[in-house]
């Protein structure tokens, strides 16, 4: 009796399972995502949303830095790439070595921010200037006083991006006028998260880093507000998509590898991506381009697809 | 029958070889890079400047920034660890009753079990904010921290093998103590450790060797930043989580960045490979002085 029972049950099952598979036409597959740290909590978030929709594509969105996640682009490892700056000349180069067509397209728009502790009572606007006096190479700023003579006379502790980061080469390029001239004796981090653990419990730190971190721990952190001779201006939704909170203001990007693109799947997930961006890349805290500007992104994308 | 014999003992020496293989081929692929690393960068510059920035557009090449970092956080640990270690070790095999020891010894070899990034992230989150209620000039990311912790890691390779050494002291030694009338504690510290000493010392070392070795601990809790400063209360960077750091997608393959990572890296071997080889003949010649 039990093996007939075991029988139905698993006869039972069989035609379940077919049944489902009659029906759902959905895609499979898998897609490798990597780069920009800043980047990733929009990935991230519309990897999440899509698995919703296409249960069966496996999306895996890596953090390594846009400079990491090229070097994975450039030589066929990933899909897509998240970019926080445009691709350098090398990498175009290794891209076309490798013979890796792609495409760039604007996911969001971001305002790197300086944060300091919450328990700092001083710093609350700087100049581009004092940044640059702060960050240039072989800076001679140890001390809150070095910057602003009535700022505290304790030793300043950084914290920021390691070289691998777009965000690294936006704000040393912006800053300090040459893309990755940087002091070295900085905390670098490869992970945002870290900064924040760093300054959140150390009143005499500062650090830098995109928008959406800032704003995922607005309890804990205060920004800086950035003067850039037209008085201080904090970075924010409004004031980044104004072009007010100026020169922090950047463009964020993903790269699609042209090939990958031919994938249903990949195809599907950069047109979902491109629909999603506006309201995703809000909540995780970063700034949608205007409707128009993801119109003309999709425009591109399926142009790239007729070819 | 004798095939199988011949083919059995076959197999095994290939497993043996094949581990012989992997250490060669490492070492080989360390000096060859090293080599080519060594091209560009003198060792001159290598030994001598204090700054490590190889990632920068303005680049120095000081090892010593990485070599400092790396040997406070193993000194801390070494100061945690050996007087713990070594006090357990000794009650363990003077005092406890066989029972406790029986269960006690295991549950000490626990600690050397728990993944080390749980440790890594035990110093940063509980064992630094403690710290910094004391002393609250201390960094979020400091040696101190992350040197305790790892001093706790390391407690059983002292605890473990310093009883075993005790434990191998002939037990005429510890009854002719006990005998002329010594207490407990005399016959601990005036008999049983000089006559185990030189394996105390071995377990020493190697503790020694796999605190330079350690990697998740200081990468997570003393920071990224490479400075020579022997300052526990600042951050540091080893030469292993420099490693972590350009092997996890810093450095373009084949460039220079790359290759510090070997030099880097063949430092690191020679520092645990001469500790090794110091163990080694240390409880060769043990052996030796007891048969």
């Amino acid at each position: 009796m039990k093996r007939v029972l075991f029988i139905a049950v698993l006869a039972f099952t069989m035609i379940a399972c077919g049944n489902k598979k009659g029906q759902d036409k959905g895609l499979t597959g898998s897609i490798s995502i990597d780069g920009s740290g800043t980047v990733f909590p929009v990935s991230e978030a519309v990897a999440e949303e899509f698995l919703k929709v296409e249960p069966n594509v496996k999306v895996t969105v890596g953090e390594s830095g846009t400079g990491g996640g090229f070097k994975k682009f450039a030589t066929g490892v990933t899909d897509i790439s998240d970019a926080s700056r445009e691709i350098k000349e090398e990498e175009i180069a290794l891209c076309k070595e490798n013979g890796i067509e792609y495409i760039q397209l604007t996911v969001a728009l971001d305002g790197i921010t300086v944060v300091v502790n919450k328990d700092n009572t001083w710093a609350k606007t700087m100049t581009t200037e004092e940044l640059k006096k702060l960050w240039e190479p072989n800076s001679t700023v140890k001390k809150w006083s070095d910057i602003r003579a009535e700022w505290p006379n304790e030793e300043i502790h950084l914290y920021g991006p390691n070289t691998s980061h777009g965000t690294y080469d936006f704000f040393t390029e912006v800053i300090m006028g040459k893309s990755g001239a940087s002091r070295t004796d900085y905390n670098a981090v490869s992970d945002y998260n870290v900064a924040v653990q760093g300054i959140e419990n150390d009143v005499n730190a500062l650090g830098y880093f995109g928008l959406s971190y800032y704003e995922e721990n607005k309890e804990k952190l205060n920004a800086v507000g950035i003067d850039n001779g037209n008085g201080a201006v904090l970075p924010s939704l409004e004031t980044v998509a104004s072009n007010e909170y100026a020169p922090l203001s950047r463009s964020l990007f993903i790269f699609v590898n042209k090939k990958s693109a031919q994938r249903p799947e990949v195809e599907k997930f950069v047109n979902f991506y491109l629909e999603n961006a506006p309201k995703l890349s809000k909540e995780v805290g970063y700034v949608p381009m205007p409707q128009s500007g993801y119109e003309k992104q999709k425009a591109a994308f399926s142009k790239v697809l007729t070819k | 029958m004798k095939i199988k014999e011949k083919l059995i003992e076959l197999i095994l020496k290939l497993c043996a070889f094949i581990t012989i293989l992997t250490t060669i081929g490492i070492i080989t692929v360390l000096l060859f890079e090293s080599i080519s690393f060594f091209r560009s960068v003198s060792i001159f510059e290598f030994l001598t400047d204090t700054e490590w920035t190889p990632l920068f557009s303005e680049k120095h090449f000081g090892i010593l920034a990485l070599v400092s970092g790396t040997f406070l956080t193993a000194a801390i640990a070494i100061a945690v660890a050996l007087p713990l270690g070594l006090t357990i070790a000794i009650y363990l095999n003077m005092y406890a009753p066989k029972s406790f020891r029986k269960t006690l010894k295991p549950i000490l070899e626990i600690l050397a079990a728990i993944p080390t990034v749980v440790y890594g992230f035990f110093a940063l989150s509980i064992v630094t904010p403690f710290l910094q209620n004391i002393y609250p000039d201390l960094e979020t990311f400091n040696s101190l921290s992350a040197g305790i912790v790892m001093g706790i890691m390391i407690i059983p390779f002292i605890s473990s093998l310093s009883e075993d050494a005790l434990f191998a002291v002939p037990k005429s030694l510890k009854l002719a103590a006990f005998g002329m009338g010594s207490t407990r504690f005399q016959t601990a510290f005036k008999v049983m450790v000089p006559a185990a000493s030189s394996g105390i010392i071995v377990s020493i070392i190697l503790a020694i060797s796999r605190a330079i070795g350690e990697t998740m601990i200081v990468a997570i809790a003393a920071g990224q930043q490479a400075q020579f400063t022997l300052d526990p209360t600042i951050p540091v960077q080893t030469i292993t989580s420099y490693i972590v750091q350009v092997s996890s997608g810093d450095a373009p393959q084949g460039s220079l960045e790359y290759k510090t990572i070997f030099a880097a890296g063949l430092t690191l071997f020679l520092f645990t490979f001469s500790l090794n080889t110091i163990s080694f003949w240390i409880k060769k010649k043990y052996q030796e002085k007891y048969e």
